[in-house]
């Protein structure tokens, strides 16, 4: 028990440590594919110690909502990822439900997100904002069918027992359905993470963003901290992720730690091809990927309880 | 009915005493059925102040004819406005106004294109407007967040679908065109080609047509004419490339972007190791060609040529064999040919639009005269039309250049004394990497320009970028944006 725990903690460290060397990594992949060199994967650690230097500055027509919901956001980031199984190690806050808590913890920080992109009242941040929640709102329903397969798949209702309560007989019995699961979670992952095919984290046109429209009035610590926190996000849907398609039991005790971040790195690397492959889609397709998601999780469902 | 019409082939001159000067409604219904039943198009149309009178001058082209029409007629500072019956005139009108203060009454949207002469402030203008619930405006500009130029766009929105979009310019304003009255100087040539950088080749052309028009004599050797050809289409290569890398970038197609970024690159070192600039300043000079071209210089050129153009076609066709990349470009700000035949669009965006209309083809001048020649066209108006186009012309001149340096013609005689006579007017067109860049020149008794007047293809075609995002998703505007690829500074001057 008590290895497990510090285990656990191990793979949070790792995280807070880690999470911002996975966009340093995908766009290196990004960069390499191309022919380009492309920068060093420690730039996000330079721009965020460059960017905690700074000083903030706030509109004067922007209210409190501006700078706390950075705050805030992070906040709720950093309680949902205590109830996340990692390297392979279960939760010691885990309880039954606690996957409802740590999804509408995510919903919590895009909530205010996109309420301070309100607040700026700039037309840009306010596109953002509409396009952030209209897309959300499709994701969830994806989501928790992706959940309600799990549920029946392991029977737990917590998020280190739907992730860890299932072995490599899930795999070998019922491949055909994880593929479906596995496939969807990655639609995802990609979308909340506001990568390409969804989103482009690179583009410096406004009028196309998503998540950098929102963010377009914030400097310094503020913006520091959004950054961490948009990488701890990608690697939380990552970890979970990998969770899906890797099976506990497989990888035990201290070998766990390296395994779970070459994994991690592996996703990375998996995120910068498939980013270097494919154009952004135009808004209008997007609801028709995202309604695909709940589609291939209930055909997973339909599979599994049909060949059980 | 009888026409009269002084009429040109491109390039030409005539003496101002043969300009025909007429009253201003038969000025106004020759001018409308021309381009009504013959598929005139306006070139120029701008005035040159008499005292306390305006000389309206009016330049068509017709492109299946190959001949331009000139026409005048005075006016004092008001006019019914040609607009309501021919959109064409829409911005030209508009810019009479600005410049000279002259109204043309009925113009349905009449303000200065760049800014009002007394406050001298761009973008300090009434813009159209909508009220209601669901609607909202966005305001892009003057600064904008890439390393491009600066231009102010209001797009008036219902959600994500643009209603309308108001381009408002007038930033880069230099005051060119009075600079270069009482000119041919010195400086005449630089201002020009500065005029909008990246066509510097196309601006030195056109510039250099009207001074061997207005000097008896003069004549171009056919080798330096080959090679004029030679700048030009290494200009066209060299930003057409640029723009499917730059479009590529836009819907976030990374291997097209950063390959094409590099061989636009290596275009522009072609054109540096003629002259040892990438853009070409200096290449093109009155009466023949700035530099000498030897054999060794063709040898260095014509495999390096042969290479960049493989790897270009290998860039291309990941782009357009990319199924996502196809999505965002078929049926995104389509221009129809009917639109873009009303407000006399030109250059890369006409011929998407399916108009037959390149300056090359169908006014050819220089030594386009003797080669052959296809027109790159394409019928769906969208921006993979545009963007193929592009395409179409890139593969035409790429060979059109290694051909041409395969087999130079041999060295002629280049004049180098140049007296402009006086009293005349020259018009010029050459098809730049947009369209057709029009120079019209009105010289004084003693042979200076009175009057120097220039019409970038950006002048025509940034009214047709504001149709082509009517009823279009507003996160189309970059892609859109990009597959005109208009000149700010081009269109300020």
């Amino acid at each position: 028990m008590k290895s497990t725990l510090f285990l656990w903690l191990g793979g949070v460290i790792l995280s807070l440590v880690f999470c911002p060397l996975l966009p340093g990594l995908i766009n290196k992949v990004k960069a390499r594919l191309v022919g380009c060199k492309g920068a060093s994967v420690w730039q996000l650690y330079f721009d965020l110690f460059k960017l905690l230097r700074r000083g903030s500055v706030y509109s004067h027509t922007s209210t409190w909502i501006l700078p706390l919901a950075p705050l805030l956001s992070m906040a709720a980031l950093l309680t949902g990822m205590l109830f996340l199984p990692f390297a392979f190690a279960d939760s010691p806050f885990a309880f039954d439900g606690d996957v409802v808590l740590f999804f509408y913890l995510l919903g919590l920080a895009r909530m205010f997100s996109v309420l301070a992109a309100l607040d700026t009242g700039s037309s840009f941040a306010g596109m953002g904002a509409s396009r952030e929640m209209q897309f959300a709102t499709l994701i969830e329903i994806g989501l928790f069918c992706i959940i309600a397969f799990l549920v029946l798949l392991t029977g737990h209702f917590s998020l280190s027992g739907l992730l860890n309560g299932f072995g490599t007989s899930a795999w070998s019995l019922g491949g055909a359905a994880m593929l479906l699961v596995a496939i969807a979670f990655f639609i995802i992952l990609l979308s909340e993470n506001c990568r390409v095919p969804f989103d482009d984290p690179d583009t410096h046109l406004e009028l196309t963003m998503i998540h950098e429209a929102m963010i377009l009035d914030y400097g310094g610590p503020d913006l520091a901290l959004i950054h961490y926190a948009a990488a701890l996000k990608l690697w939380l849907f990552s970890a979970i992720w990998v969770l899906i398609i890797m099976p506990a039991g497989l990888f035990t005790g201290l070998t766990a730690l390296p395994v779970f971040l070459v994994a991690q790195i592996l996703v990375a690397v998996l995120l910068g091809v498939v980013e270097s492959v494919t154009a952004r889609f135009r808004f209008l397709k997007v609801p028709q990927v995202l309604l695909g998601v709940p589609v291939l999780a209930l055909m997973a469902m339909i599979l599994m309880l049909m060949f059980r | 009915m009888s026409e009269t019409f002084l009429r040109l082939t491109n390039p030409g001159s005539a003496a101002l005493a043969d300009l025909p000067v007429l009253s201003f409604s038969e000025f106004s219904s020759q001018a409308l059925r021309v381009i009504r039943e013959r598929g005139g198009r306006v070139s120029a149309f701008f005035a040159v102040p008499q005292g306390a009178q305006f000389r309206l001058i009016l330049v068509l082209a017709l492109d299946q004819e190959g001949k331009l029409l000139l026409s005048a007629t005075d006016t004092g500072s008001e006019y019914p406005s040609l607009t309501p019956d021919c959109p064409q005139f829409h911005w030209f009108e508009r810019e009479l106004f600005e410049q000279h203060g002259i109204r043309p009454q009925g113009h349905p949207w009449l303000k200065p294109i760049r800014f009002n002469q007394s406050q001298n402030i761009p973008g300090v203008t009434d813009y159209f407007t909508m009220s209601g619930d669901a609607v909202h405006e966005v305001a892009v500009g003057p600064v904008h967040a890439g390393v491009i130029e600066p231009g102010h766009f209001r797009f008036q929105c219902l959600g994500e679908d643009v209603f309308s979009l108001e381009i408002s310019l007038g930033y880069q304003h230099r005051g060119i065109e009075k600079r270069l009255i009482g000119g041919p100087d010195k400086k005449s040539i630089h201002l020009l080609e500065t005029a909008a950088g990246d066509s510097s080749c196309s601006y030195a052309g056109a510039y250099c047509q009207i001074i061997e028009q207005l000097s008896p004599g003069c004549r171009v050797s056919d080798r330096n004419q080959a090679l004029r050809v030679v700048a030009w289409e290494l200009e066209r290569i060299a930003n057409h490339t640029g723009d499917l890398g730059a479009l590529a970038g836009d819907v976030a197609f990374r291997p097209t972007m950063a390959y094409c970024g590099r061989l636009r690159g290596d275009f522009l070192n072609m054109t540096a190791a003629l002259c040892g600039n990438r853009f070409g300043r200096g290449l093109i000079v009155p009466g023949g060609f700035g530099y000498e071209v030897d054999q060794t210089l063709c040898n260095k050129l014509l495999p390096w040529i042969e290479k960049t153009a493989y790897e270009l076609n290998n860039a291309a066709d990941l782009l357009f064999n990319a199924p996502t990349v196809l999505d965002r470009f078929e049926n995104t700000g389509t221009v129809s040919a009917e639109t873009a035949r009303e407000i006399g669009l030109v250059g890369v965006a006409a011929r998407a639009s399916g108009l037959q209309q390149d300056v090359r083809f169908c006014h050819p001048y220089g030594f386009y005269n003797q080669l052959p020649f296809p027109l790159a066209s394409n019928n769906s108006g969208d921006v993979l039309g545009r963007a193929q186009v592009k395409m179409g012309e890139l593969i035409f001149s790429m060979i059109t250049v290694a051909h041409l340096l395969e087999d130079l013609p041999l060295r002629g005689k280049t004049p180098t004394k140049y007296r402009l006579s006086g009293n005349r007017i020259a018009v010029s067109l050459v098809e730049a990497w947009r369209g057709e860049l029009c120079h019209v020149a009105l010289t004084d008794a003693s042979g200076k320009f009175s009057s120097y007047k220039v019409v970038d293809p950006s002048f025509h075609n940034w009214f047709g970028l504001a149709m082509a995002l009517r009823g279009e998703q507003i996160s189309h505007f970059p892609v859109c944006n990009k597959s005109f690829n208009l000149s700010y500074c081009g269109h300020d001057l």
